[in-house]
């Protein structure tokens, strides 16, 4: 994983066809892909319901593996990877926000930042030390003590980046991370990230139905019927 | 990483306890209950066992009629047994310990403005013997006293406490009705029969002295015989009705008028009756503990499948499939040991009360113990496995969708 070279892309996608179900069932949810993501971008992926951009995600995340066509994560061919290698490459390199949030119930805001370090067989000692870092990073300072029942979803979503961000991640994967969200508690969100992309140069991918969260992209992707659509050529998304 | 699994398990119990207490729960009563059954129901066993040892198991008595002693009626048509019968089963039959021929009656004993209703005992010192029953206090009956039928009492512990209490009964003077009765000593306790009768209410005096001074005639109700040590009781009770068929002149092919009873078939009445008891029991306590088993799965069930999200959670960001079963087999075995602690806690302490309550002996079956937990925590580790793993296996897309 240390082959990150100049002229090597973080994230590239070639020909990638996702298809669900055989034959006249068949679902083809995507019709290949190509794209290259580099390290350092935030990227805003958009289009309708059921154009592919889910799945698009799941395969990008590490969560599926494509049909046909290769991802290379870092110059590792993602698809001939074992489910472990799958898990072990998420656990290390990858960070999920979802939009539903996706915390453990009656667990401290504390617990759940550092449950991803757990997994990586951090000490106790310095999984206090990142977990606490990363609360603040987020903007929790002193939260960590509180479950997610006793926070609002702004609150609750953040703790969401901090579990995500608290292994230090190359790639950080956002489902629509404020699609629960109002309009305040979304641009603090994406105010959030912005500030993990360009102060800890964590690459974003993130989905959005809101054209004003994707504006903080650098660039964003049109997804329609399981394509990448060509009409809205990818370009510079915030003035 | 097998500290961070156990510390993942140890987390996940502690931030759910209700749900984890009511998984214990279940294990601790299904455990508690079989524990408590059995343990009472082996109690009641050595209870019947120590009942009929103490009646003394190589004892045998011969009663006038057949069968058990109906009320009245087959007494009146069979004769009465006298002393000569005592003494030829004594002179005649082989590997006896000792013969103690008996008569008894209802009868009042008197001590100052203390009365009490009781049973009058006529017998010789060969009857301490038959039934291993010591004198606590004071004597036996000497050979005088049996032969010219004095009037001397040997008191059961019943009797010896409702008449005089605290006070010393050695040398007081009773009355049994018309009769004055020195207290020459008090037998030791020898509590209820299986049967539920209280031994120890009891007065005894010479034969001669209740046949003479009470009942005015001759008569023996009942002879009591211990056989020696290895001398089986059948063989004797078989050579005594012979012998008692030719002194009461019975015909062959007629019925004996008289009953030999040897405590073997006592023995087996009362074995037979606590087997079914702890049987009936077993099979309470193994509803109980199917019923806990049941609680266990249910709970377990229901919590995987509230926790699949969890575990789709767990995958997405990086957990592999066998920490997460590590995990659930970890806090399923933490639970089920709990679980199976307090039961058996629980059930000791309850069995304990229960013989106390019920004045049983307590008695403890390492067996019963290791099934019943064995069986919990199988049911908890099983249940809480298997939905976690099919959870585990599944799909990380899948398990976090899962609504």
């Amino acid at each position: 994983m240390n082959t990150v070279s100049g002229n090597q892309h973080l994230i590239e996608l070639a020909g990638i066809t996702k298809v669900y179900g055989m034959g006249s069932y068949a679902m083809h949810a995507l019709r290949g892909i190509d794209l290259r993501i580099d390290k350092g971008e935030f990227v805003a992926v958009m289009g309708p319901s059921g154009s592919g951009k889910s799945t698009c995600m799941n395969i990008l995340g590490c969560l599926d593996i494509p049909t046909s066509g290769t991802y290379l994560f870092n110059g590792i061919e993602v698809g001939a990877l074992s489910r472990n290698q799958r898990a072990l490459l998420r656990r290390n390199y990858l960070g999920f926000v979802f939009q539903g949030y996706n915390l453990l119930n009656r667990t401290t805001a504390l617990e759940n930042v550092e449950l991803p370090l757990i997994y990586r067989g951090a000490s106790a000692h310095e999984r206090h030390r990142r977990g606490r870092e990363a609360l603040e990073a987020v903007g929790l300072t002193g939260w960590g003590s509180h479950t997610p029942s006793e926070l609002s979803g702004g609150q609750q979503q953040r703790i969401a980046i901090a579990r995500a961000v608290v292994i230090e991640p190359e790639v950080l994967m956002a489902d629509e991370p404020t699609g629960n969200l109002d309009s305040t508690c979304s641009r603090e969100i994406m105010e959030l990230l912005c500030a993990f992309n360009q102060e800890r140069r964590i690459t974003i991918v993130m989905v959005t139905h809101a054209p004003e969260m994707a504006r903080y992209a650098r660039r964003t992707i049109q997804f329609l019927d399981g394509l990448i659509n060509p009409e809205e050529p990818s370009g510079e998304g915030r003035s | 990483m097998i500290w961070e699994t156990i510390l993942l398990a140890f987390r996940s119990i502690r931030r759910n306890v209700l749900r984890s207490s009511l998984t214990i729960l279940g294990i601790v009563i299904g455990v508690a209950a079989v524990i408590t059954m059995v343990t009472l129901g082996d109690g009641a066993t050595a209870q019947v066992t120590a009942d009929i040892s103490s009646l003394g198991s190589n004892m045998l008595h011969v009663r006038p009629g057949q069968g058990f002693r109906g009320p009245g009626g087959t007494r009146s048509t069979a004769d009465m047994f006298e002393v000569g019968d005592a003494e030829a089963i004594s002179r005649e039959i082989f590997g006896l310990e000792a013969v103690a021929p008996a008569a008894s009656r209802s009868q009042q004993a008197i001590y100052g403005n203390k009365n009490w209703s009781t049973s009058i005992m006529g017998t010789t010192n060969a009857y301490f013997q038959v039934r291993d029953w010591n004198v606590e206090s004071g004597r036996q009956f000497t050979g005088g006293e049996l032969h010219s039928g004095k009037t001397v009492c040997i008191l059961g512990s019943t009797v010896c406490d409702e008449l005089f209490g605290d006070q010393a009964p050695l040398g007081a003077t009773i009355r049994l009705q018309r009769l004055s009765c020195q207290v020459i000593g008090v037998l030791e306790s020898k509590g209820q029969t299986g049967f539920g009768r209280d031994q120890d209410d009891i007065v005894m005096i010479p034969l001669r002295t209740l046949q003479r001074r009470i009942a005015g005639n001759n008569d023996v109700d009942a002879i009591y015989l211990s056989a020696q040590e290895g001398i089986s009781t059948t063989a004797v009770k078989k050579d005594i009705e012979r012998l008692m068929r030719e002194r009461r002149r019975i015909a062959p092919g007629e019925d004996d008028d008289f009953h030999v009873r040897d405590m073997q078939e006592i023995v087996s009445t009362l074995t037979s009756t606590t087997r079914v008891l702890t049987a009936l029991l077993g099979a309470v306590a193994a509803v109980s503990l199917l019923v806990g088993g049941i609680g266990i799965m249910n709970i377990m069930l229901v919590s995987v499948t509230e926790r699949t999200r969890e575990i789709g959670t767990r995958l997405a960001i990086g957990a592999l499939e066998r920490e997460v079963l590590m995990q659930f087999l970890i806090e399923a075995v933490v639970l089920s040991s709990f679980g199976g602690l307090f039961g058996i806690i629980l059930g000791l302490l309850a069995a304990a009360a229960g013989a106390h309550a019920l004045g049983m002996p307590f008695v403890l079956n390492p067996g019963i113990v290791v099934i019943a937990v064995a069986f919990s925590a199988a049911v908890g580790v099983i249940f809480g496995y298997f939905p976690a793993r099919k959870a585990a296996r599944l799909d990380p897309i899948e398990a976090l969708r899962h609504e």
